[in-house]
């Protein structure tokens, strides 16, 4: 057991960046990296992979990141947390075994599942948790449902020896509270006491300041000015959090890296994502933030203390993913002269088209890059003398329908109008992007409906 | 006077299904006082209507000098539906940093002077 717990930032979504976290193992004294590489939508494209080929579904760029990274951890005795294994953590525990037996590579690996509750809800039949939509209206498209789990199985696989956890869907900062209560030995489910809650509500926030990587440390700062004074993004270290037996927590990162670790960008991550701030809930223990406490001691160190914690809720949310139409979407450029005007033109053009052709659909969603597609209404035009004079203007046009085969065609109704349209096409972008749109379905289900089902598998090495 | 949110404060959005939830900061104590007084669920709601007219709910959090809101409806139903480039509501706190409040001179002087409570070497 160490004396205090340093846990490190790993990736903050699928596609996120790996070298910064060899920054921490190599400087950061860590002794486990966390790594979130789910965010809401993400299972939404690992579905789309898993119905290609049924070996994926999980979150791809794991292997690599490993093959980079568990060469510095192994030699330091650091672990590694993650929920890569999105729809099937099995694939990804086998991948990447096949990729370190390729290498010579060694560890043990766990494997958590049991987070997939697809095929019970026909059963449960849970409602849209933020609008009551009856489950019925979707069961027919429900394409993916996982259920978030906690901290407990990811415990189980630390107490088996596990050198790296892979779960599917469980709550972002589980994978960060799991190696507090392992190490500590921490009461999870029957915490009763309020400092039992309260050290659990710590661990929880500390993985809330660390599941998002460099928005952390300085990354995605919003703000006017002040995010030029914080230096070096392209070397940017990813939080560290160094937690102490009674929950207390120092939030700072590897010496020599960028980004910046203050007030002001540990609390604009801690809010992140939060409706309730009182009753910030997860499988574990329920935050509220209300009286916690940041302290800025300077050079990137921020103690973090008082989180209150209550006792944990009496179900689990899961996310499910339903089938919801097609989009399309084409991206046009005009330049000066009366670029506005000529975009306005072509937009009537392509809605012609659409009637012509009798292409049904519920929407055509037109905005400005550049002008207006980040703010809508709320960002004024420039004048109309001003528009006239506009350099260029881009138009983006989306197409949403329930028919595959109007939004496969739409990229086609473009080309002939670069000769028949409008004059000055500066370029068109996306001809070809049909996709699929899927609508997410936030529901509660009974914590026992889930956990039954939940399995550790500790693969041999 | 009318002052642009963007004078006082920073903020951060995020998305959870139809909703986007927004952080805003003041930077110092003197800050705080004018959004918490300013800054209520009602205008909020108010400033969003003309693009996104869902509910806005609002609390304070004096301790971190901070308010949390969050705006339903505000992604077309969700963020793998949503046909808006940003469709996430990355951005959209930046929209909310757009919002005008009404302070007096003084009281937004005195925002302005006091430090910032975070550690910034090198602010300007």
């Amino acid at each position: 057991m160490h004396a205090n717990v340093r846990i490190g930032a790993g990736l903050g979504f699928y596609g996120d960046a790996w070298e910064p976290v060899a920054a921490s193992i190599e400087r950061g004294g860590v002794h486990y990296i966390a790594s979130d590489h789910l965010a809401e939508l993400t299972l939404a494209i690992l579905q789309k992979d898993r119905q290609r080929d049924a070996a994926l579904g999980y979150a791809r760029d794991v292997v690599p990141m490993l093959m980079r990274l568990w060469p510095l951890m192994q030699a330091r005795g650091v672990k590694f947390i993650c929920n890569a294994g999105g729809l099937n953590p099995a694939g990804a525990a086998a991948a990447l075994r096949a990729a370190f037996a390729a290498k010579g590579l060694k560890a043990r690996i766990a494997v958590v599942t049991g987070d997939e509750v697809l095929p019970r809800l026909a059963a449960l039949t849970p409602p849209h948790m933020f609008n009551a939509q009856p489950y019925e209206s979707v069961r027919e498209r429900m394409v993916f449902a996982n259920a978030y789990l906690g901290a407990r199985p990811i415990v189980s696989a630390l107490q088996q020896g596990a050198d790296i956890v892979i779960t599917g869907r469980v709550a972002d900062a589980a994978l960060f509270l799991a190696p507090l209560v392992h190490e500590f030995g921490w009461k999870l489910e029957d915490a009763a006491t309020q400092p039992e809650l309260d050290r659990l509500a710590q661990g929880l926030a500390v993985g809330h300041l660390l599941e998002c990587s460099g928005q952390g440390s300085g990354g995605n700062f919003g703000s006017q000015g002040a995010w030029k004074a914080i230096p070096d993004l392209a070397h940017i270290g990813y939080p560290i959090a160094e937690v102490g037996e009674d929950g207390s927590a120092l939030i700072t990162k590897a010496p020599g890296t960028g980004g910046r670790i203050n007030f002001d960008t540990v609390r604009q991550q801690l809010l992140y994502e939060v409706h309730d701030p009182t009753r910030y809930i997860s499988p574990d223990v329920v935050l509220d933030m209300s009286a916690l406490k940041l302290e800025d001691l300077g050079e990137d160190r921020v103690r973090m203390t008082g989180a209150r914690g209550h006792p944990r809720p009496a179900q689990l949310k899961l996310v499910g993913g339903f089938r919801e139409g097609y989009k399309a979407e084409v991206t046009w450029g005009f330049s000066w002269p009366d670029a506005w005007d000529k975009a306005q033109a072509a937009v009537a053009m392509v809605k012609a088209q659409l009637a012509d052709r009798r292409m049904a659909h519920d929407e055509l969603f037109v905005e400005y890059p550049g002008l207006n597609s980040a703010h809508g209404p709320l960002a004024p035009l420039p004048a109309p003398e001003a528009l006239a004079e506009l350099n260029e203007v881009w138009v983006r046009l989306v197409v949403r329908t329930q028919d595959k085969t109007v939004a496969d065609g739409f990229g086609r109704l473009f080309p002939w109008m670069a000769l028949s349209g409008p004059a000055y096409t500066c370029g068109f972008h996306g001809l070809n992007n049909s996709s699929e749109l899927l609508g997410i379905w936030p529901a509660l289900v009974g914590r026992e409906a889930v956990e039954a089902a939940v399995r550790v598998e500790l693969l041999s090495p | 006077m009318k002052v642009q949110l963007v004078k006082l404060a920073h903020a951060r959005s995020g998305d959870k299904a139809d909703w986007v939830d927004f952080g805003l900061f003041a930077w110092n104590e003197a800050g705080y006082r004018l959004i918490a007084r300013e800054v209520t669920a009602e205008r909020v709601q108010a400033h969003f209507a003309p693009w996104l007219p869902g509910t806005v709910q609002c609390w304070a959090l004096p301790n971190i000098l901070a308010l949390k809101l969050v705006l339903q409806g505000a992604l077309q139903g969700g963020g793998a539906r949503n046909l808006r480039m940003d469709n996430l509501g990355k951005a959209m706190a930046a929209a909310l940093l757009r919002m005008e409040i009404e302070v007096s001179a003084a009281e937004f002087a005195e925002a302005c002077a006091a430090p910032r409570v975070g550690w910034w070497p090198e602010a300007p």
